[in-house]
């Protein structure tokens, strides 16, 4: 039985075997995506399944695959293009910022970029230096991009085949550290899970809880736990970082009068702010205490023999709940 | 004796044996037999009545800046040449990936006037009408557009279209990694683009001499296993042989070419740019007597297939033109606010149309 239950990086590979299949303008492109089925197999079997014209081996060179997305894009392809890691999208970004986010907007939709851009981030997988950063903040501060993030092989697989229909770009970043943790049966092939949509992967009364990618599975720990307390923790999977479904956060902030954020990403001027702010400004009446983060620390990412250091854990996130509830 | 970088030996830095193309002169004097299609003098007329247009249209575009009409604007005086080529050669359904001093080229591609205008007078649409076809808008990032144009090239050779990306720059553009990244994938993949380095000699105020310790430009392709041509870049006869035979070579499943185009920006960088600042006069002075205009008028006139009353009636009529795109462009309605907001995605998301409920709201109350 097992086999019919995949891991996030099974479900990201099924969704684009899926959007290949489907679909003949959606073609695949990136470092070592190919023959080797990406460093971490995402894009296992895709090569021989589909063909060099569709799964293509790029050369080494991050600003030319995310120029290269664009100008297939524009061609009305749907090109999904993997950045081997986070740490190395910086080289994109001229590309990214100044192309991909405003094509649509300063050609007035005479030509658009329909694309994604496909990275695994974050740390605790003990990764060397520039494989472990959490910097969706920098792309969700961009008006014309969206950022998306799965936590589990479901939405991975439900929000992959959105993000690829979708005719605006998309960074989809894969949380690496539960690319393995958890398989789950995937609803039947080709389902899709809306973007821009928050899910709200529990309900509670006393607390919400939102947080993005990896930190779920902390957060829907602390979750069970406050529950033997008596506490009802209402868990917000934000899914979609840019545009964000303010909507959804709200209304259960202004249910339960608390809120915590949490996120891998450093604290300051993080995706956590906006949302604090957001909360505060809407709901400053109801608000039963001050809106808490639990975030990385300002600080360069660690290596991986201090990085539990920097990751935020369970008793922080506890922590924090606590606080709020206490109030 | 220790080998030196610059002492042969061991190491070397020169190049080059790149071919460098001219037919005619700067005097406008045929310094080899002209190519067939160049004898009868119809596609040369053609090139020069372009050339004029281009002319008075950025002699246009300068005066409104200089009167408050338009904003900042990049003339291309002085290198309209290879605009006017490749746009004639290039067939419709063909795709240009310009740099932001293209619109010699534009106008050939079927841009209207009055969008390049539009564009440069701070409105979007000016890069939204149809004479731009599938081609990119202006890029002003330099030489971004180089990595779109392989990308477009792969598109068609995914859909086994015959079709070509022209993609141009400037001499500082190859300096920069988008370039050589772009270039270095069509090497790999032979994709249908042609590099077309129009060489101005001048990146805002840093001289050619100052960018690029290589001999020439074009031998920038050889690196990435790319052949790599100089030309003339004043000579409407030796860009047509050079540009046609790129296009075609590539559009037959050949690959990519680099071209360098030598020609001089005879104008400041922009109109926001003061030249004399950092160049000589008396090398703007030389410049004039190579720059292309003129160069081919003198070979019309001394073949008989140009007189006097012909070029009268192409003044006027460009003169007309133009301020016919200029009325266009003055009498363009402002965007409404919303489009402001319109373009972003696609469908407009919540927190979007939200602000764009407060900035409405903040004009109602003023």
């Amino acid at each position: 039985m097992s086999d019919d239950k995949k891991t996030l990086v099974e479900a990201v590979n099924l969704a684009l075997d899926h959007a290949l299949a489907d679909d003949k303008d959606v073609v695949l492109l990136g470092e070592d995506v190919g023959t080797n089925g990406g460093v971490f197999r995402a894009t296992q079997d895709l090569k021989d399944k589909y063909g060099l014209k569709r799964v293509m081996d790029t050369p080494l060179a991050e600003t030319m695959i995310a120029g290269m997305t664009i100008g297939m894009a524009t061609q009305g392809l749907k090109p999904v293009a993997e950045i081997q890691f986070m740490g190395f999208i910086f080289a994109c970004m001229e590309q990214l910022v100044g192309h991909a986010a405003r094509m649509r907007n300063r050609t007035r939709g005479r030509l658009t970029c329909p694309m994604v851009i496909r990275a695994p981030f974050g740390g605790g997988i003990h990764a060397p230096e520039h494989h472990s950063e959490s910097t969706e903040a920098l792309f969700a501060h961009i008006p014309g991009l969206r950022v998306v993030i799965p936590s589990s092989p479901v939405r991975a697989y439900g929000l992959l085949r959105s993000a690829i229909d979708d005719p605006d770009p998309v960074i989809f970043l894969e949380p690496k550290r539960i690319y393995r943790v958890q398989r789950q049966t995937l609803p039947k092939q080709g389902s899709r899970l809306p973007l821009d949509t928050c899910f709200t992967l529990k309900e509670g009364s006393d607390l919400t809880l939102v947080t993005w990618g990896a930190c779920v599975r902390e957060c829907q720990e602390v979750t069970r736990n406050l529950a033997k307390e008596g506490v009802g923790v209402e868990l917000i999977d934000v899914a979609t970082i840019k545009p964000l479904d303010m909507d959804t956060i709200l209304a259960s902030v202004r249910k339960t009068g608390r809120c915590v954020i949490v996120h891998e990403a450093a604290r300051s001027f993080g995706v956590g702010a906006e949302i604090a702010a957001r909360v505060s400004t809407e709901l400053f009446h109801e608000l039963r205490a001050p809106v808490q983060r639990v975030a990385g620390y300002d600080i360069t990412m660690p290596y991986y023999r201090m990085e539990d250091h920097y990751m935020p854990s369970v008793g922080q996130i506890a922590s924090a709940c606590q606080i709020v509830c206490s109030c | 004796m220790p080998t030196t970088l610059d002492g042969g030996g061991l190491f070397r830095v020169h190049s080059s044996d790149v071919p460098f193309v001219r037919y005619l002169n700067t005097d406008g004097q045929p310094v080899q037999k002209l190519p067939p299609w160049a004898e009868n003098g119809q596609q040369l007329v053609a090139y020069y009545k372009a050339m004029v247009k281009a002319r008075e249209a950025d002699r246009k575009a300068i005066a409104m800046q200089r009167t408050g009409q338009m904003g900042t604007y990049p003339s291309c005086l002085g290198q309209e040449a290879p605009g006017v080529v490749y746009g004639s050669l290039m067939k419709k359904d063909d795709v240009l990936a310009p740099y932001y001093r293209d619109m010699p080229g534009q106008l050939l591609r079927g841009v209207e006037l009055s969008d390049v205008y539009l564009y440069w007078g701070g409105d979007e649409r000016g890069s939204a009408g149809e004479g731009y076809g599938q081609d990119m808008p202006n890029c002003v990032p330099i030489a971004t557009q180089a990595c779109h144009a392989v990308g477009i090239a792969s598109a068609f050779r995914i859909r086994d279209e015959r079709r070509v990306v022209v993609t141009t720059c400037g001499d500082g553009a190859t300096s920069k990694g988008d370039f050589l990244e772009a270039l270095n994938l069509a090497g790999a993949w032979k994709v249908p683009v042609v590099f077309l380095i129009v060489n101005n000699q001048w990146a805002i105020s840093i001289p050619r001499s100052a960018q690029c310790g290589a001999d020439t430009l074009a031998q920038k392709g050889a690196g990435a296993g790319v052949p790599c041509v100089q030309v003339d870049g004043n000579d409407v006869i030796a860009l047509h042989e050079v540009i046609g035979s790129a296009i075609e070579r590539a559009r037959h499943g050949k690959g990519a070419v680099v071209i360098e185009a030598i020609t001089y920006r005879l104008c400041d960088h922009t109109t926001a740019d003061d030249a004399t600042r950092y160049r000589d006069n008396e090398d703007v002075r030389k410049a004039w007597e190579e720059e292309p205009v003129k160069r081919l008028q003198t070979y019309l006139y001394n073949h008989g297939l140009w007189s006097p009353e012909q070029e009268k009636m192409l003044q006027e009529q460009v003169a007309e033109e133009v301020q016919k795109a200029v009325e266009t462009y003055q009498l363009t309605p402002p965007q409404s606010i919303n489009d402001l907001f319109a373009y972003q995605y696609a469908e407009t998301p919540v927190s979007l149309r939200q602000q764009l409920e407060e900035m409405q709201e903040g004009l109602n109350h003023e």
